[in-house]
């Protein structure tokens, strides 16, 4: 899958977390702008873990920031 | 989960501040300030003037029934413990002052760790300064670079602190979610080590881990399992050997870790096991090695509980009786709790908000009660809860009267109808 899928998969999974309707580019911080609390940070990542079949550790999450960074996260991660 | 009830157990990012390094706790410094607006006693700063007996002390210069002290077998003034401690003090000193692996393990260490082989039935046991180094030091040490530590959302402070203390990639899966757990399991790539961290009892809620199936898949997919017995010891199981026991997966764990700072009623750590090899971690495990052993009397008093709840049944079974009798009162009263049946010793009840669940400890405490008052970001889904610990010496009597302070607190802060 290209970057470019990956991104349109993840907008559709993001769009129950994101109540506020931020718009999503890639700069977009999910604790900054779409305000994700720890507790849906979990949720979230559980979703697009089950979606591509990957692991994001803990580890990986505390170097994703903005959303541009996840999608380039998980491009590499299920190649 | 902790009971450092003012912290949230798995650590969250913190935002730079403007220089001061103290501006990253101004969030928690303003909810404290409005919670004591209100007018309410403090009940993260309460002070135990004198201590009567496992279920009674002086508060605040009230007497006070001790319903929050995870004291649930009451050894804390057994006659035998205590003269073991006075014991071990005059005969070996105050204090070790001095790493167990240096000139910290006298003989005391030795009979305490050879207690804890015969309680489980274990080759090895390890004895640290306090369970939180326990799990610090076994988690950091064991799962290195590359490794995989599988674990649940709402595993303690010292689980968590353990994974971010080591090298490990940590991935966390949904509470008691057998499922989710596998589907991580899965997804580990080959030929990576895998450690699953598991604990018998949720000291938040006081629901247990469906050990017996998650255990087996842990099996199924070749990872060690870990499992923190902190609140089920002496209590769960025939032999009060915890969950582990009494889902008859005891075989199968590779770690215990356990506490002597509830059941057994003292202060330390400690990890049991049957690895061929487990004696090496008493060289290379830091929290182990870089701190004081634990004082002589601390390990009598240790040992002496530990060997007396081997044979503890009447006291497991009265445990059992208060703490189903204390669940099922609560619930008929119309409180909403974290378990719908009582799982073990830890009845938690669910408060609407952090103000009125503030009410209502207050409230209790000037009835004469005593229990955790525990808030977000350390609770799960941030609830608000008073969390009560029972005890095998609570009379019946005084599980009575418990229900009877609960029932008019809960009315008079309109918590129940």
């Amino acid at each position: 899958m290209d970057r470019a899928e990956v991104d349109s998969k993840i907008r559709d999974l993001i769009e129950p977390f994101n109540k506020k309707g931020v718009e999503l580019n890639d700069s977009a911080t999910f604790v900054g702008d779409l305000e994700f609390d720890s507790l849906t940070v979990m949720d979230f990542v559980a979703e697009i873990e089950d979606e591509f079949d990957i692991i994001i550790s803990m580890n990986q999450q505390a170097e994703i920031e903005n959303y541009g960074q996840l999608v380039d996260s998980v491009t590499k991660l299920q190649d | 989960m902790s009971e450092g009830t003012s912290q949230p157990d798995k650590p969250e990012a913190q935002s730079d501040g403007d220089g001061d390094l103290f501006s990253k706790f101004d969030d928690i410094i303003q909810m404290r300030e409005n919670l004591l607006a209100s007018g309410v006693e403090d009940p993260f700063n309460l002070v135990m003037e004198k201590v009567l007996s496992p279920t009674r002390a002086i508060c605040n210069g009230r007497e006070t029934i001790l319903l929050g002290t995870y004291n649930y077998m009451g050894m804390t003034f057994d006659p035998d413990v205590v003269d073991a401690g006075k014991q071990a003090m005059a005969d070996f000193g105050t204090g070790t002052t001095g790493s167990r692996v240096l000139n910290g393990t006298y003989q005391g260490h030795k009979e305490c760790e050879d207690a804890l082989r015969e309680f489980y039935d274990m080759e090895h046991a390890m004895v640290f300064s306090t369970g939180y180094l326990a799990n610090l030091g076994i988690i950091a040490t064991i799962a290195g670079k590359g490794d995989y530590i599988i674990l649940d959302i709402d595993s303690h402070a010292s689980i968590w602190d353990g994974c971010a203390m080591g090298n490990a990639e940590v991935v966390p899966f949904k509470h008691n979610d057998i499922e989710a757990m596998e589907k991580r399991l899965r997804r580990v790539p080959e030929g990576a080590g895998k450690l699953v961290i598991l604990e018998g009892v949720y000291s938040m809620l006081g629901d247990l881990a469906p050990l017996k199936e998650m255990v087996a898949v842990a099996k199924k997919h070749g990872a060690m399992v870990l499992v923190d017995e902190a609140h089920s010891m002496g209590f769960i199981g025939e032999h009060g050997r915890g969950v582990v026991e009494d889902a008859g997966v005891l075989d199968d764990v590779d770690f215990i870790i356990g506490t002597f700072s509830k059941s057994v009623g003292t202060v330390g750590g400690f990890c049991v096991s049957n690895h061929p090899k487990f004696e090496i971690l008493r060289l290379v495990c830091r929290p182990y090695v870089f701190t004081a052993s634990l004082p002589p009397s601390v390990v009598a008093t240790a040992a002496t509980s530990i060997r007396k709840l081997q044979h503890a049944s009447n006291k497991r079974g009265h445990l059992w009786e208060n703490s189903k009798r204390l669940h099922k009162g609560l619930t008929d009263l119309g409180f909403q709790l974290g378990t719908e049946t009582c799982q073990s010793a830890i009845v938690a009840v669910i408060m609407p908000d952090l103000e009125r669940g503030a009410a209502m400890w207050e409230a209790l405490l000037k009835e004469g009660l005593y229990v955790n008052l525990a808030r977000p970001p350390a609770t799960p889904a941030n609830m608000t809860l008073l969390r009560c610990s029972l005890c095998a010496e609570h009379s019946d009597e005084e599980v009575g009267t418990i229900l009877g302070m609960f029932e008019r607190a809960g009315k008079a802060t309109r918590i129940i109808s």
